[in-house]
């Protein structure tokens, strides 16, 4: 017996619930009817003014579609079930978890500093120890992208503690 | 004929080869490297493309299209690994050739037959965009609305994966492009107060998060995969026999890889597998496929480099892009003011034919680049992935907030990246989201647009020929799967 045929097997002893494809499904209807009734907030144009359809009509047909076509996906998967994904290791959630101090690093203190804070907190956690490496990617390497951005593109970084010094705000 | 020798503009200027070699040697290390590839590469350069003119900027990209498909061989030869997932079938003949000592011969096989291959799609788009854009003279409103639905269906049935998540990630595309003020009415719709919504959502953002920062989150899943490299000593041109053994196969991959390019799906990787069983089933000994034979290599290549010609084809003629990275090209042509379509062909034949002939010289210069320099990109490979991401994640981040200079696209970005990941570990793909987010505008614009001409009467499309021709393409297209019992 192949390996995906025993993790399709593992999944059919499980209940819904805790299955993958119950769990997908119900977050797309979910999402898409949250979406759906939102659709009744947009604004209504005037008979008269109306050409063709209003314009909730269009999404609101979508999201209708992408909700039928879950419920077969989910229909389907009940006779042919889905082969049980591996467990996300520890590095992938940390990877997210950088994603997320980026964010709060970039809108308090400072956008290049996220981004250092990121390289090192990535490729540290990701397994790089070497100090060298450490650097290249933590500060090396976003200067010079930095350096590129502003005189090749013109481009003007959001302010912060770091951009503030180079601008000299 | 006067057209056709516009196509050496190219070769004229000093500026154009210098952005053809350029994008050229970026677009075989995009190849190379894998989890990257033509469609993050070119999305990553596009604010770069910004300090350039149309056509060198359009060159640019194609170039990088065209060598990051090849690129994507040489990882594939030698560490087992597409580079790209265009590459995924040339692993099952490349890998076992280069694991008998002969990886020179593989990747001189999987050179020549995707330059081969590259170069013929090459002549099928010089002739066959013009032919098809003026058949596009002949379309209005409700032609374009059911050619893009086409498109649409024709991607859930022929692309990667389960038809019918293609067309849930096909809608979802779709729904991301009503984000904003409608664009007829003016009336805001899922901007919840978001001023910055009111313009819509950026193609860049959501394309370098489902593909850069999705893959980075995907390869930070993937730390304990260790590769095993096959030592390279130099490429070599295949032997008198080896083009006797497969000069058929690589015609016939570089015909179905160009047909497939055409249709709007994610033409490489399915031109390359349908290639590589063509090849197989074709074969005088189909029982050396999977242990290293040539001819499986010359038709998986040939294959997934005639697509990037075909995929060009639609791109150009109609505006409706033929895979992921033609909707990357597609953007760049928008950004800099250039509409594709049949005036394109009318009024801009240089520009066009600038881009024909920049593929053609591309195409050849990844055959020179390739063949000498394999060895060089292949050591690509050992920049470990702990460097290689936090540095991706560098400009990523930065070539997104450059376009509108926005935070929150680069907020876009990072949500669409985490997308982008569950959707790919629960099998949907995202390019249907690329396509479907980039055709959403006219899906929409063109049906309504066919509403108001109808005077509200749906069933007047039914009074048109290419419309109704159309709407049955689509529904073949979408009973094909369920007719060869494909996974759902």
């Amino acid at each position: 017996m192949s390996n995906v045929q025993k993790q399709k097997r593992a999944s059919k002893n499980l209940p819904f619930f805790f299955k993958d494809e119950f769990k997908v499904s119900f977050t797309i209807i979910l999402v898409s009817t949250i979406l759906l009734f939102s659709t009744f907030t947009f604004d209504i144009v005037p008979p008269i003014l109306n050409r063709g359809i209003q314009p909730a009509t269009f999404p609101k047909g979508l999201l209708l579609l992408i909700i039928s076509l879950t419920l077969v996906v989910y229909y389907l998967s009940i006779k042919n079930p889905w082969k049980i994904e591996k467990k996300l290791p520890k590095t992938f959630f940390l990877t997210l978890l950088s994603f997320i101090f980026f964010i709060i690093v970039s809108k308090t203190l400072d956008f290049f500093l996220a981004i250092s804070l990121l390289s090192v907190f990535v490729s540290y956690s990701w397994g790089e120890r070497r100090l060298f490496y450490l650097i290249l990617v933590s500060i090396i390497f976003p200067i010079i992208v930095f350096i590129f951005f502003e005189t090749i593109l013109g481009l003007r970084f959001p302010p912060g503690i770091i951009t503030n010094i180079y601008y000299q705000v | 004929m006067e057209n056709l020798s516009l196509m050496f503009a190219p070769l004229m200027s000093s500026k154009l080869m210098i952005v053809l070699v350029f994008g050229t040697l970026f677009g075989l290390i995009l190849g190379v490297l894998p989890g990257l590839g033509p469609t993050t590469g070119g999305a990553l350069i596009l604010p770069f493309t910004m300090t350039l003119d149309p056509l060198s900027a359009i060159v640019l990209l194609t170039a990088i299209y065209c060598s990051a498909t090849y690129g994507g061989a040489i990882t594939a030869v030698l560490i087992n690994t597409p580079g790209t997932p265009a590459a995924a079938a040339t692993c099952l003949d490349g890998y076992p050739l280069a694991q008998k000592g002969e990886a020179g011969r593989a990747l001189g096989m999987a050179t020549v037959s995707s330059t081969i291959g590259g170069i013929f799609s090459v002549v099928v788009l010089v002739f066959f965009a013009p032919l098809l854009a003026q058949l596009a003279y002949e379309f209005g409103q409700p032609e374009y609305f059911a050619l893009a639905i086409f498109g649409l269906t024709m991607l859930a049935s022929i692309g990667e994966g389960s038809p019918i998540k293609n067309l849930i990630a096909g809608a979802f595309g779709i729904l991301i492009s009503t984000i904003g003020k409608d664009f007829m009415t003016s009336i805001e719709r899922f901007t919840y107060g978001i001023n910055e919504l009111s313009e819509g959502i950026g193609f860049i953002p959501v394309v370098v998060g489902l593909f850069a920062i999705s893959e980075m989150l995907t390869q930070s899943t993937l730390l304990d995969k260790v590769f095993k490299r096959v030592a390279l000593k130099a490429v070599k041109l295949p032997s008198l026999l080896d083009y006797k053994k497969t000069w058929k196969t690589i015609l016939r991959s570089s015909g179905i890889g160009s047909f497939i390019g055409v249709l709007p799906a994610e033409g490489g990787t399915v031109a390359s597998l349908i290639g590589y069983s063509e090849a197989k089933r074709w074969s005088k000994n189909p029982e050396e496929f999977g242990k290293g034979s040539v001819e499986g290599i010359a038709g998986a290549e040939a294959a997934n480099n005639a697509a990037t010609g075909g995929a060009m084809v639609p791109t150009l003629a109609l505006g409706i892009p033929g895979s992921a990275t033609t909707a990357v090209i597609l953007t760049g042509l928008i950004i800099h003011g250039v509409r594709p379509g049949p005036d394109l062909f009318r009024e801009q034949p240089e520009f066009l034919y600038g881009i024909f002939g920049s593929m053609l010289i591309a195409n050849i210069l990844f055959f020179i680049f390739g063949f000498f320099g394999a060895k060089i990109f292949a050591r690509i490979t050992l920049v470990p992935n702990k460097l290689l991401w936090p540095m991706i994640f560098a400009v990523s981040v930065c070539g997104t907030y450059s376009l509108s200079q926005s935070m929150l696209d680069v907020w876009i970005m990072l949500f669409f990246g985490v997308i982008g990941f569950f959707m790919r570990r629960y099998g949907f793909s995202v390019v249907p989201v690329i396509i479907g987010l980039i055709l959403g505008e006219l899906v929409e614009g063109t049906l309504r647009q066919s509403l108001v001409i109808f005077e509200g009467n749906w069933l007047l499309f039914l009074t048109r020929p290419i419309v109704v021709t159309f709407f049955i393409l689509s529904f073949i297209a979408l009973i094909f799967p369920l007719l060869r019992k494909k996974k759902i």
